[in-house]
């Protein structure tokens, strides 16, 4: 058999610039590599020197797909550093402005990037010259999110109002009530795109995952909680660094985070779904079941209808929230800085997002190191690659890179942060 | 349908945000792609039409010497090249790297700073090729840009206004912040997000860039009246627009 290279040089329908290397010899696939090009942007360095109330502000722009996961890791740490706990409605409206980032980021990769995958369309707008109704709907939903976020954060794309210790300003009960109506909308439309999704076709692809994600006592997770694995691992948020490592690989300007112990794992919608199926209110657990999900999903193809599931579960939690919501008197509580480390840790839409911050007795930033979920994915991502792959390694180039192609985006993986993605080529020899 | 003018969206150092303002345009997205050909589109789009292109948005940076050369192959293959917000237009906030000693900030963020092939500066897309139009803004507002496309559909100048975000203020009645005592970057500032963060009261802090000729010594002069130190106006002038001109300049103007 010849040893063949494939290649694709840059992937679609993902946000940043990756590329992915193929290697196939004698049948076999010896390697799978993500290439991520995306120039680097160097936020942990530039960040040092700079004052903590700027924080959010800064970095919101690693990802101006999911700013808020960002944003409140990164102001959880300036408030864990200087000794103090924002909780109440100003923790509900976080978690409310958070809910709107959810569906957001999860709209947009379901019905603009991964469904044509599916039905065989290369982008959303061809796709919605048969399927008008479903991606007018899609679009609605997003429509929803951005919102939401807007309501919260002043706008939907690097939201301004969020600052360690709460907020600039918060809403009172009665702007949020129009959003409350959008919403119930919004979670209609979530309920059909979960049947929608749910009736794609689906290869069998099992994978065996260490999923990785925060668990909370009494919430599915966002804001907060411990980060827990399928394996063994329960831990503080502080100790991440204990269980955690990242490592530079000459073909990535993403860091490639592991278990220390084991090596790779899977963060986002199936590790978070697989490992609090119990906290998910007894409507989601319905939907799920009605659209053949068990409690833990392994097959990441269906990580679209775990995504789509995750939107109605974000529109009945920001709703919930709402009903139960009461102007604070403050916008924020007083948070005094002080020399010390802090550490921040949230479900971004695509998996847990870890924050550090060394600062001095000003508040100034000594040191930064962000872990973002997409580096953490990527060495998962190249096994599941390498899978695909293998049964196909007899058939055309260009069946591989279709598969391939797809893949990736099951992992809905956002390139831009800097830090962090892909092109495909095929070595064959 | 062929006689549609073509589009093509590209991607330099940046964080996505701004493309993603296209996609945010849910209630427009579907009529503007009946009256444009999205001919090259990563983001959004598997199929990639070859050009060459009748209108480009460019996002993003150069910060690589790849980027370089590629932002030549962009404009020899648009016939109307319009830059799309902070980085494309003045360098972003990775033009930190432009004041320090890039050496160092690959050290600091990679364990084999060997891998790393990047360049000392990170510039804006004007400095390397010719730009017909800017649209200011980290992010860029979706209103805009759809007016930049339609203009552009049209035949016409974009209606974008060049002045303030005080105007936008007065327009929106927000009650002046600096009068409430908080610094503002506004009197500065190019109008365009429509004057959001005095509007959740607090000040301005410049993400749409330098508007046309601002007093940027007038607007130190007040920031220390209302307290603050040298190093707060420094700090506040080096994010998203840096590399401008007038915010460099001022910048440098004062104390770390």
């Amino acid at each position: 058999m010849p040893t063949k290279t494939i290649k694709v040089d840059y992937l679609a329908r993902v946000e940043g610039e990756g590329a992915l290397d193929l290697h196939i010899e004698g049948g076999e696939v010896t390697a799978a590599n993500l290439r991520i090009f995306e120039p680097p942007r160097f936020f942990e360095a530039f960040l040092q020197g700079r004052g903590y109330t700027e924080l959010p502000d800064i970095v919101a722009r690693i990802c101006g797909i999911c700013p808020v996961a960002y944003q409140m890791s990164a102001v959880q740490a300036a408030e864990d550093a200087f000794g103090v706990t924002v909780d109440g409605q100003l923790r509900a409206l976080r978690r409310m402005l958070y809910c709107g980032e959810w569906i957001e980021s999860h709209g947009l990769h379901v019905v603009m990037l991964h469904a044509p995958d599916f039905l065989g369309y290369p982008d959303a707008i061809r796709m919605a010259e048969k399927h008008g109704d479903a991606v007018r709907k899609g679009l609605a939903l997003k429509k929803a999110g951005n919102s939401l976020m807007a309501l919260l954060g002043g706008r939907e794309i690097h939201p301004v109002n969020l600052r360690p210790g709460g907020f600039y300003r918060v809403p009172s009960k009665k702007e949020l009530a129009p959003i409350s109506d959008d919403l119930k909308r919004a979670r209609d439309l979530a309920v059909e795109l979960v049947h929608w999704v749910a009736s794609f076709p689906f290869p069998d692809f099992e994978q065996d995952y260490e999923f990785v994600a925060l668990r909370h006592p009494d919430e599915y997770p966002i804001t907060g909680g411990r980060i827990v694995s399928s394996c063994d691992i329960d831990i503080a948020i502080a100790e991440f660094e204990n269980e955690f490592e990242e490592r530079h690989v000459p073909h990535s300007t993403a860091l490639h985070a592991m278990v220390k112990r084991r090596g790779a794992y899977l963060v986002g919608p199936l590790a978070r779904y697989a490992l609090n199926y119990d906290r998910l209110p007894q409507s989601i657990r319905s939907l799920a079941s009605e659209s053949g999900l068990g409690p833990v999903c392994t097959n990441p193809f269906r990580s679209i209808v775990v995504r789509a599931l995750e939107i109605a579960f974000a529109c009945e939690e920001a709703l919930r929230l709402i009903a139960n919501y009461e102007q604070p008197d403050q916008p924020a509580i007083a948070l005094e800085p002080r020399e010390g480390t802090g550490f921040g840790c949230t479900e971004a839409p695509r998996g847990i997002c870890w924050h550090r911050y060394d600062f001095e007795a000003d508040g100034t930033i000594r040191t930064a190191r962000i872990v973002p979920p997409t580096s953490q994915n990527q060495p998962r991502i190249e096994q599941d690659l390498a899978a695909v792959a293998a049964p196909l390694a007899a058939e055309t180039d260009e069946i591989i890179r279709n598969r391939c192609e797809q893949s990736i985006r099951n992992y809905d993986p956002c390139i831009s942060c800097s830090a962090h993605f892909l092109d495909l080529s095929v070595h064959r020899s | 349908m062929s006689q549609r003018p073509r589009l093509a969206v590209w991607k330099f150092a940046s964080c996505d945000g701004c493309q993603l303002s296209l996609l945010d345009c849910e209630d427009e997205l579907l009529t503007l792609a009946g009256a444009i050909e999205i001919a090259n589109f990563p983001e959004a789009s598997s199929a990639v039409a070859d050009g060459p292109y009748d209108l480009s948005l460019v996002e993003g940076s150069i910060t690589t010497p790849h980027d370089a050369e590629r932002i030549l192959e962009v404009r020899a293959q648009s016939k109307y090249l319009v830059t799309i917000g902070a980085c494309a237009t003045s360098g972003g906030i990775q033009a930190l790297r432009n004041f320090a000693d890039v050496k160092d900030f690959v050290a600091a963020v990679y364990a084999s700073p060997e891998y790393i092939d990047t360049l000392d500066t990170s510039t804006p897309i004007s400095g390397h090729v010719a730009v017909d139009y800017e649209l200011h803004g980290c992010p860029i507002n979706k209103a805009q840009l759809l007016e930049v496309i339609s203009a552009f559909l049209a035949g016409r100048k974009p209606a974008v206004p060049a002045h303030s975000v005080c105007i936008e203020c007065k327009q929106r009645g927000n009650v002046c912040v600096m009068v409430q005592g908080k610094p503002c970057l506004g009197p500065v500032t190019h109008a365009g997000c429509g004057a959001i963060c005095p509007a959740y009261r607090r000040g301005c802090y410049g993400c749409f860039g330098p508007m046309e000729t601002p007093n940027m010594a007038a607007l130190s002069r007040e920031w220390r009246a209302l307290g603050a130190q040298p190093r707060d106006i420094k700090r506040a002038l080096r994010t998203f627009n840096t590399w401008s001109e007038p915010f460099r300049r001022e910048s440098e103007a004062h104390a770390d």
